[in-house]
């Protein structure tokens, strides 16, 4: 089959030279290629825009709004504001689907994903957007519909899109990766799943965004991308193999373990003894994982694991870019009971943003607002000296229960 | 179709990942003891259980059409053990559990043109954002200034030339969703928006657009005798945040919409806390196809880094040891007035010491 029409696309054309795989070549294939007539006008009218795009330098979407029945978000609405000259692309909707944790699929799966795609949308998807989603890019409004249906009869559901809770990430974690300290799969499913109503019907202040590595390295950026950052730790002593470190040592040489690893340790919690062994500080430890990086066959995480949890982590958009800060600075992720007291502590925060968040406020941007110990008194959580860099460097604060909150401190430390 | 008619969906939410997952992977999940990289784009786990797996990463267009998703399971089924994933940078990663497997497994993914690396101290994939191709606010195409790079640092994805890994990110607005990375290229509005009064009054709730704001540059007011915003040109940092919810405040300029780069953002926790990125350079023209001036500051600071860094440094950190006049002396890039900070918590980047470097 062929499109109706081709267009002129020079600069696009440039695109396709060069050694990295081009998006280009890919559409126009599509374009010349596919069976679906639907599919070579679609993706033909797409090139003559994005054409007219990269010669004007401007953009020519604009959004609407579209949803499949029963749910008010999912779906990323495409108008063109050029569809007379580009007629076959003038409604090119995104569908945001939602992944497994940890982007896991067989081939039988992607392929029957392609092959219902191909039926109703122009035959292009990414894996994944910037909030994780499976995108599935560009198809009419009736089609949305049919294709949402097709697939969520076998097993896939919209993510979210507008002032909701958002489609969730997990890094690659305990499947794959010894520095897990999580099961981030559980961890991921528990959260959001919980908040499925609240993913399909934006009613929220704005975004709300889970995300889960089960380790300090934090691959999935959630401590800088999501508003609930759920971070794998462990709090009793690394593991170390000293025949396998000085089996590094004898390869290395002295020089490079001393350069990069025992003076690279933040916290100079690291020694290398004269025996060519080496002495961790576990108190002073603080798990940035370096260590364990550079030597993963010496040096481990230890065995009472459990996550640390850091909440407002967001983008530039209002106030600027924030990282999550610890609300939690370590608490066990075994027993069903667990996951439990997480959601309901996620339930808690999302309950008093919802209440207390301005119109197109972050979660992030309203503690910053109102200060964390309102934010903490708000959702029912202590104080802990983990939640900051360093105590207040300014006087000019009204102290005068001091004394009750003395006293709150030594309590809580002879309950705990 | 009358409502009644309608399809109310399944509300299943998040999938589960292990009907998905790699057997090998299944049966060691928490069980991993330690891995080697015996090659660039490959990693090789090995399990508590004395079981291997070996993952072959390879980067892709992103953007997919089916006949490439199709050619990608077909290496999937015909070279490797039929299960794959995909990282938080688009790449693809494919499963074997024997070695043999893994270079006939490379050579077919070389053969249909993909690009096998992009693991341990190299430069992997840009993360990216929507741009032209599909988005309703960008300033530049995202996919297109990828692709452009990706070509020139084709090298570099393939092998284990930098000090630490290089996480590269590219936003095609001043939202930047496209995240932190260790070298960021992202679009930089220098005027402020051209507003359509004609078509405020038709297509705008005003209130949340003088809400959207970041400095309350806009005020409603009455043009030509119709309701419409004004925006104090003095106040505005061209953000662009009163685009989405308004789009007759024209932000996007073919000539006034620049890129600027940042380096330095690192989200992971080795060593120092997790960092913001840093702006370096501004005002580079938004040249497609190829974005060539882009692309030469780029390559310029990987090449500094590259030579200078220490073995482990990521990009932020380099500069942290340097400092900031070596910086711009090694790079040759030229330091501005706009590069000291002036929004909310700037004073905490000036320098309150006598800490200098001669
Ligand atoms: C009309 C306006 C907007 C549209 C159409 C839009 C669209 C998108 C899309 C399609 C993605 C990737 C989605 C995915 O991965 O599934 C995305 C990601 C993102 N957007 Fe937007 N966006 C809009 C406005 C905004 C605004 C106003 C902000 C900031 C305040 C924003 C911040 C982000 C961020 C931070 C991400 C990446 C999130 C992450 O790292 O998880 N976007 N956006
Ligand atoms: S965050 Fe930690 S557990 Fe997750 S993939 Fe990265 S190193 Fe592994
Ligand atoms: S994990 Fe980090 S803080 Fe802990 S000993 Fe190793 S290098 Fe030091
Ligand atoms: S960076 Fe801006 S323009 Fe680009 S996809 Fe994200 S929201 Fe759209
Ligand atoms: S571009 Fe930004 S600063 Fe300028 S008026 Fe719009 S929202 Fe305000």
């Amino acid at each position: 089959m062929a499109a109706k029409k081709i267009y002129e696309t020079p600069m696009l054309d440039v695109l396709e030279e060069g050694p990295w795989p081009s998006f280009i070549s890919g559409i126009k294939a599509l374009r010349d290629n596919h069976e679906n007539q639907f599919i070579n006008d679609v993706t033909s009218s797409l090139l003559g825009q994005l054409e007219h795009s990269y010669e004007t330098r401007k953009g020519y979407w604009k959004g609407g709004t579209v949803s499949v029945f029963g749910y008010g978000g999912g779906i990323i609405p495409r108008f063109s504001e050029v569809a007379d000259a580009f007629p076959e692309s003038k409604e090119f909707h995104t569908l945001r689907v939602q992944p497994t944790p940890g982007n896991y699929y067989t081939t039988d799966m992607l392929n029957q994903l392609a092959d219902s795609w191909e039926k109703y949308g122009s035959g292009l998807q990414t894996f994944h957007g910037q909030t994780g989603n499976i995108m599935f890019i560009g198809t009419t409004t009736e089609n949305t519909q049919t294709f949402f249906d097709e697939i969520n009869e076998y097993g896939w559901d919209l993510g979210g899109a507008g002032p909701c809770v958002r489609t969730a990430m997990s890094c690659v974690g305990a499947a794959r990766c010894e520095m897990s300290c999580t099961n981030e799969h559980a961890a991921q499913r528990w959260l959001v799943n919980n908040f499925t109503d609240d993913v399909h019907r934006p009613a929220l202040p704005y975004k709300f965004k889970f995300k889960i590595s089960g380790c300090p390295n934090d691959c999935q950026n959630a401590i800088e991308r999501s508003d609930f950052a759920v971070i794998g730790t462990w709090r009793d002593d690394m593991k170390v193999n000293q025949k396998e470190f000085m089996e590094y040592v004898k390869t290395k040489g002295r020089q490079y373990i001393i350069d990069n690893v025992i003076t690279r340790c933040p916290t100079q919690a690291l020694a290398l003894g004269d025996d060519d062994t080496i002495q961790v500080d576990n108190r002073n430890c603080v798990r940035c994982m370096h260590c364990i990086n550079v030597m993963p066959k010496a040096l481990g995480v230890g065995d009472d694991k459990g996550v640390t949890i850091l909440i407002g982590g967001k983008r530039t958009l209002k106030i600027g870019d924030l990282m999550g800060t610890v609300v939690v600075p370590f608490r066990k992720l075994d027993t069903r009971e667990d996951y439990e007291e997480m959601v309901e502590l996620a339930e808690e925060i999302i309950d008093f943003w919802a209440e207390n968040g301005l119109e197109h406020e972050r979660c992030g941007e309203m503690i910053e607002r109102i200060g964390l110990v309102n934010f903490l008194e708000g959702i029912d959580v202590e104080v802990d000296p983990n939640m900051v860099n360093n105590t207040r460097q300014s006087s000019y604060v009204r102290m005068d229960g001091w004394d009750d909150e003395a006293v709150k401190w030594f309590e809580r430390k002879a309950e705990a | 179709m009358a409502m009644a008619d309608m399809r109310p969906p399944i509300e299943s939410g998040c999938p589960d990942g292990f009907q998905y997952m790699h057997p090998t992977m299944r049966r060691n999940f928490g069980l991993w003891k330690y891995h080697t990289d015996p090659r660039p784009g490959v990693l090789c786990h090995v399990a508590k259980s004395g079981e291997k797996i070996f993952t072959v990463k390879a980067g892709t267009q992103r953007i997919l059409d089916v006949f490439t998703l199709r050619k990608l399971t077909k290496i999937g089924d015909e070279y490797a053990d039929g299960f794959i994933r995909f990282t938080i940078r688009s790449n693809i990663e494919f499963y074997v559990t024997e070695e043999a497997k893994v270079e006939p497994l490379i050579k077919a993914l070389e053969d249909e043109g993909f690009v096998v690396g992009g693991t341990k101290n190299s430069v992997t994939t840009l993360s990216h954002t929507q741009g032209w191709l599909h988005c309703d606010i960008p300033g530049t195409d995202a996919s297109g200034v990828v692709k452009s790079m990706m070509d020139e640092l084709i090298d570099e994805f393939k092998n284990w030339n930098m000090p630490n890994r290089v996480h590269m990110t590219t936003s095609c607005c001043q939202i930047n969703c496209g995240g932190q990375g260790d070298i960021a290229i992202n679009v930089q509005h220098t005027k402020p928006p051209k507003i359509d009064h004609t078509q405020v009054a038709n297509v705008c709730e005003r209130p949340s657009v003088v809400a959207r704001c970041p400095v309350a540059a806009i005020r409603p007011a009455m043009v030509d005798g119709q309701p419409s915003l004004e925006v104090d040109e003095k106040k505005c940092i061209c953000c662009g945040a009163c685009f989405p919810p308004c789009p007759p405040m024209m932000i996007n300029d073919a000539e006034h919409s620049k890129l600027a780069v940042w380096i330095g953002g690192n989200h992971s926790n080795a060593r120092g806390k997790p960092t913001f990125q840093k702006l370096v350079a501004s005002g580079i023209p938004n040249n497609p196809p190829r974005w060539p001036e882009a692309g030469a500051i780029v390559k310029q600071i990987l090449k500094c880094y590259k030579e200078d860094a220490r073995d482990w440094e990521r990009v932020g950190e380099w500069v942290e040891r340097i400092g900031w006049p070596r910086f711009f002396e090694l790079t040759g890039l030229p330091f501005t007035k706009y590069h000291i900070d002036n929004w909310r918590g700037a004073r905490a980047s000036l320098n309150a010491s006598t800490h200098i470097r001669f």
